[in-house]
């Protein structure tokens, strides 16, 4: 099966050139005549009752042009159905501090600003809650009325018989496992840009255009329509490129809303571009979890039973809450064989912005804490950590206890291949003191097999149309943001099409003019869309060849298309290599002979009379199918077989996947007992991703989801405050930069999955779980503490160190505290109002009796 | 590979290089957006607003705010949309331009400081023919951008570097990038395209050290 011709190649991305030219245009590239620029005004409370708001002020402003509201568009929404708690503007109550409240569009950025200021708003604060465990015992004040005792959602489940599970195990290891809130960092600002059209017959605001850094445009279009309450075919929403999104734009921002709501208000185009401080405050990312972990093992490390409680730090509203928290108990199972499992999951809201999707989506928290507990019961039972993973290998094609069916299974490969290329045996036990190795695996879907709208609609869908000289454009509603999706469908195409990859054009995330896809989350885009895109490509070449068969008097079986060229079968068979090789090696002139002339007629009238022919190029065949069937278009959809659509208990349609990926990690680590900083020197990365249509992106995204992974062991972690977020910027969250970056190797294993497309599944995500408890296992082996609690910063370490030692334990985090206050207080160093650090807006109670007049800086 | 990895210069020593470099920024000015409305002092030599800038080599008339920064001219003004804002607030580097050759952030720099100096962004690396600067054909080859937001700015951090030292090793390479961020790639596969490039370069002399010959 090495007769590929484009994919499993490495192949540039068809969109590079426009990257590193300047020349690819973002959101915020974009401007429109009479354009006007929006800013948003945030709650300076985390919690409180809206009495209420004067605008007038702000409206009088010369240069301010609509001032708009919650009420202007009062109508919930949430990504989730279930979900439906938030609107664009808040609407009697504030939430979270940076909550959105108001929204002026004006003719410069300046104005907009301060018009800002001049926005009344009465507030009646209340109490807040930031910890999610004193939440749940809330009784009044809830966050959302409907919810008691601020609890989004809870499940339990259990799997088999756990207690059984349990009673067979020789030794049961136990422990809670906290992993800290990180965010995506994504580094494009969230943007969108909107424009109504005036209605040519009534000079009414009409269609409504929106260019918007989204991964989900159709989930936008959708969101637009319900709060704007306009039929979706009046909205069309463009996804031009998009800085990065690993999640956070896989959702509606409340800004992608606002800019809508406040163009109708202002019968113009407005743009609104968070600042960075804003992106942190929008948020959406992995939420600060709780993790409870139990398991059972037999004294050979086999697992006997798993129990697990997580409770996630929501944030104010349910954004993907309720997918997050069963996703953490969902992938327990598909990535070892574990017979009986226990799951309660807790998802609490907080007087915090909302957490959502994050790269790893609920999987990648619950996936630190059970691989540190393997490599615990490894060191507890003394047997060698990648082996107590080697006997809970799953065998498939097998459905998990929890009702995960899986196929195609690479781990062993992949633990086989970072032990081998590691040094593993050989280096593991002769470390030199402060250094030590670790291992640990994980996975992920590719792709949900039930979508978050309960349909029966396929999940994606491609179009292909070809033009006479040979061109082929692609329609995909599939959202390229970085991570090679317009690549893969060009390439898929192109192999199916047996045609170069140059001729393969793709027009991508226009609602207007692609298919519906529901976007790129999940990990979805290379399996589904893929599919469609395989599946439509085989339907435009069934054309090809029927009128290929007849120009060269064949069947149509004995027709290959391959190499840009279309053949008889024997013709270019492998049976005849020099043959071949001349005909292909004859391609160019073909192709010269026929460009331009066909189209006038006269050349392919010539052709006709010469009789039948034993090969073509792909042009010439093309247009034989156009002359004998007429427009040669194909239409491909994917929808998720149903044996993979999981379980029927409640909950049961999340974690289900057609495919899962599989990534097995190593990590060479060493710790600074003094300093107690971590260095990571290498980490070795196989995964498993079915087949690599192209490596080169492959890696890309593999050794980035390691490296992502590696911020959130080391780094990265949102620190608050009573609400208040301490480090709202890229400089104070700690994305690694180039010096602390180590070197990644990627091993790519390949599986061929029978349902994926050419065998591919995800690379996306899938690894970077693996990486942070790969990370804490190998600071266990080089200094022998353990640390539960990510990320693994030098105080976290000394600390650990200090109480290994016997030593007074100092408490670092002080959000772990129950005992800190919960109560909301001023602090001084908080970065909001709106970026006028320490000044409170003029009328937070807070602010009476404190130094009037004190300014951003003004304590300097 | 080396195993110590080089924390020698800090992403923050160099970040405050560059920053110094290029206008005085405040830390108030750094952290919160500052008005450029009103009520401001007036900066020296600021009075005028139609100014002339030199950017990738032509003479461009525009007319200038008083504390506008460059990456707003650049991008608002000019339609030079390849230097981005990741942060507005000298910290990621996705606005980085060359002035005089020197990478400065854009974002962090008043137009009016550079009115007679030499501006080049992204837009004037490649040949006036459009062939890509080796760096940027590099870039393209090795997947070294995966979104690409960051793409610009490294380009011209890594266009300065390879100006300067043509043949860095690993770990000056990693000092020089740490000015940028990337959110995507790990940084891995843009080490892979800067080789690459210098190979690339590297046989180019030598060809045509052999032809002059
Ligand atoms: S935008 Fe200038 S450094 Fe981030
Ligand atoms: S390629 Fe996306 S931030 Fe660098």
């Amino acid at each position: 099966m090495t007769d590929f011709s484009v994919i499993g190649k490495s192949v540039a991305m068809i969109d590079a050139a426009g990257k590193t030219t300047g020349a690819g245009k973002y959101t915020d590239d974009f401007t429109l005549p009479g354009m006007l620029v929006g800013k948003i005004l945030h709650s300076p409370y985390p919690h409180a009752r809206i009495k209420c708001i004067d605008t007038s002020r702000a409206k009088a402003l010369q240069g301010v042009v609509a001032v708009v509201t919650g009420e202007d568009a009062p109508n919930p929404y949430g990504i989730l159905p279930v979900g439906h708690d938030e609107t664009a503007l808040a609407v009697g109550k504030v939430r979270y501090v940076g909550d959105h409240v108001a929204c002026v569009a004006a003719v410069t950025e300046e104005i907009a600003e301060e018009a800002l200021e001049l926005i009344d708003v009465e507030y009646e604060p209340l109490p807040a809650y930031f910890d999610p465990v004193e939440s749940m015992k809330a009784e009044t004040d809830l966050i959302h009325e409907n919810r008691p005792h601020n609890l989004e959602k809870d499940y339990h489940h259990v799997f088999g018989d756990p207690e059984k599970g349990f009673a067979e195990a020789d030794y049961v290891a136990e422990a809670r496992y906290i992993a800290n809130e990180v965010t995506h960092a994504a580094m494009e600002p969230h943007c969108t840009l909107a424009n109504f059209e005036l209605d040519p017959h009534t000079g009414k605001m009409g269609r409504l255009t929106v260019w918007s850094s989204t991964q989900v445009p159709y989930y936008l279009q959708h969101k637009l329509s319900l709060v704007l309450e306009m039929p979706m075919s009046q909205i069309r929403v463009i996804k031009p490129l998009v800085g990065g999104g690993f999640g956070g734009k896989s959702e509606i921002i409340p800004l992608e809303i606002i800019a809508a709501v406040t163009a109708r208000a202002a019968r113009a185009p407005v743009k609104i571009t968070y600042t960075r401080e804003e992106v942190f405050w929008a948020h959406r990312g992995r939420p600060r979890t709780i993790i409870d972990l139990k398991t059972g093992v037999k004294n050979d490390g086999r697992v006997t039973a798993v129990a697990c409680e997580v409770i996630q730090d929501g944030g104010a509203y349910c954004s993907y809450g309720v997918v997050t928290i069963l996703y953490s108990g969902a992938l327990l199972g598909a990535l070892y064989d574990i017979p009986h499992i226990r799951y309660d999951g807790y998802r609490v809201l907080t007087n915090k912005p909302a957490c959502g999707a994050m790269r790893g989506h609920g999987t990648v928290n619950v996936r630190f804490a059970f691989e540190s507990q393997m490599d615990e019961i490894a060191a507890t039972l003394k047997l060698d950590p990648a082996e107590v993973r080697r006997v809970n290998l799953l065998k498939p094609p097998t459905v998990t206890v929890n009702g995960l069916r899986v196929l195609s299974y690479g781990l062993p490969e992949c633990i086989d291949q970072v032990i081998t290329r590691s040094g593993w045996a050989e280096r593991k036990d002769k470390m030199p003191k402060g250094r030590g190795l670790g291992v640990a695996c994980s996975h992920y879907v590719s792709g949900a097999a039930n979508s978050i709208i309960r349909s029966d609609m396929p999940h994606s869908t491609v179009n292909i149309k070809i033009d006479r000289d040979g061109g082929v454009v692609v329609y995909t509603g599939a959202s390229e943001i970085g991570q090679g999706s317009d690549t893969m469908t060009a390439q898929v195409v192109a192999e199916v099409l047996g045609c170069d990859l140059a001729r393969v054009r793709v027009i991508a995330a226009d609602t207007d003019l692609t298919p519906i896809d529901l976007g790129s989350y999940s990990s979805r885009v290379t399996f589904m869309s893929g599919n469609a895109a395989l599946r439509a490509a085989q339907d435009v070449k069934k054309n090809i060849v029927s009128a290929a068969a007849k120009r060269m008097n064949c069947a149509p079986e004995d027709v290959i298309m391959h190499s840009d060229r279309v053949y008889k079968r024997g013709a270019v068979a492998g049976d005849n290599d020099s043959e071949a090789a001349e005909i292909l090696q004859d391609k160019e002139a073909a192709r010269g002979h026929v460009d331009g002339q066909i189209l006038r007629g006269s050349v392919l009238q010539t052709r006709k009379e010469e009789g039948p022919k034993e090969h073509m190029s792909f042009e010439e065949a093309v247009v034989s199918a156009i002359d004998f069937h007429g427009a040669l278009t194909g239409t491909g959809s994917y929808a998720p077989p149903t044996e993979a659509r999981g379980g029927k208990h409640k909950g049961g349609g999340v974690g289900p996947s057609p495919a899962y990926s599989y990534s097995a990690q190593v990590a060479d680590v060493s710790v600074d007992e003094e300093t107690g900083e971590v260095t990571v020197h290498k980490i070795w990365a196989a995964h498993d991703c079915g087949r690599a249509l192209n490596p080169v992106a492959v890696e890309g995204q593999v050794i980035g989801s390691v490296w992502m992974g590696l911020g959130q062991a080391l780094e990265e972690e949102m620190i608050w405050k009573d609400g208040l977020l301490m480090n709202p910027g890229l400089l104070e969250y700690r994305s690694p930069s180039s010096t602390e970056s180590p070197e990644i190797e990627c091993i790519i294993v390949e599986s061929v999955d029978p349902e994926g497309p050419f065998g591919a599944k995800e690379a996306g995500e899938g690894s970077l779980a693996a990486t942070i408890p790969a990370i804490s296992n190998a600071i266990y082996h080089a200094v022998g503490v353990r640390l539960r609690e990510s990320p693994f910063t030098p105080e976290r370490i000394l600390s650990a160190l200090r109480a290994k030692k016997g030593m007074k334990r100092i408490e670092m985090t002080e959000s772990v505290d129950p005992t800190a206050p919960v109560k909301f207080r001023e602090h001084g160093g908080s970065l909001w109002f709106r970026g006028k650090g320490p000044t409170r807006h003029a009328l937070d109670p807070s602010r009476q009796g404190s130094q009037a007049g004190s300014v951003a800086g003004g304590e300097r | 590979m080396p195993e110590e990895t080089s924390k020698a210069v800090s992403r923050r020593r160099f970040i405050m290089g560059v920053i110094a470099g290029g206008a005085a920024v405040s830390a108030a000015g750094y952290l919160f957006r500052a008005s450029t409305h009103h009520g401001n002092a007036p900066l020296i030599g600021a009075g005028e607003r139609l100014i002339t800038l030199n950017v990738n080599g032509r003479q461009r008339r525009v007319d200038v705010a008083r504390q506008e920064t460059l990456a707003w001219t650049l991008r608002y003004n000019l339609g030079l949309t390849g230097a981005k804002l990741g942060c507005d607030r000298g910290e990621c580097g996705a606005c980085t331009v060359l002035i005089d050759d020197v990478p400065h952030y854009s974002c962090s720099v008043l137009t009016h400081t550079v009115r007679s100096r030499k501006v080049t962004t992204i837009e004037g690396l490649a040949a006036a023919d459009g062939t890509l600067h080796p760096v940027q054909q590099a870039m393209v080859d090795q997947h070294g951008s995966q979104c690409g937001f960051c793409t610009p700015g490294f380009m011209m951090t890594i266009k300065w570097l390879l100006a300067n030292n043509p043949d860095p090793s690993e770990d000056e390479i990693r000092d020089a990038l740490s000015s940028n961020l990337c959110r995507c790639t790990g940084y891995s596969q843009m080490y892979q395209a800067i080789r690459a490039a210098i190979d690339a370069e590297q046989k180019g002399t030598k060809q045509e050290l052999v032809e002059a010959k």
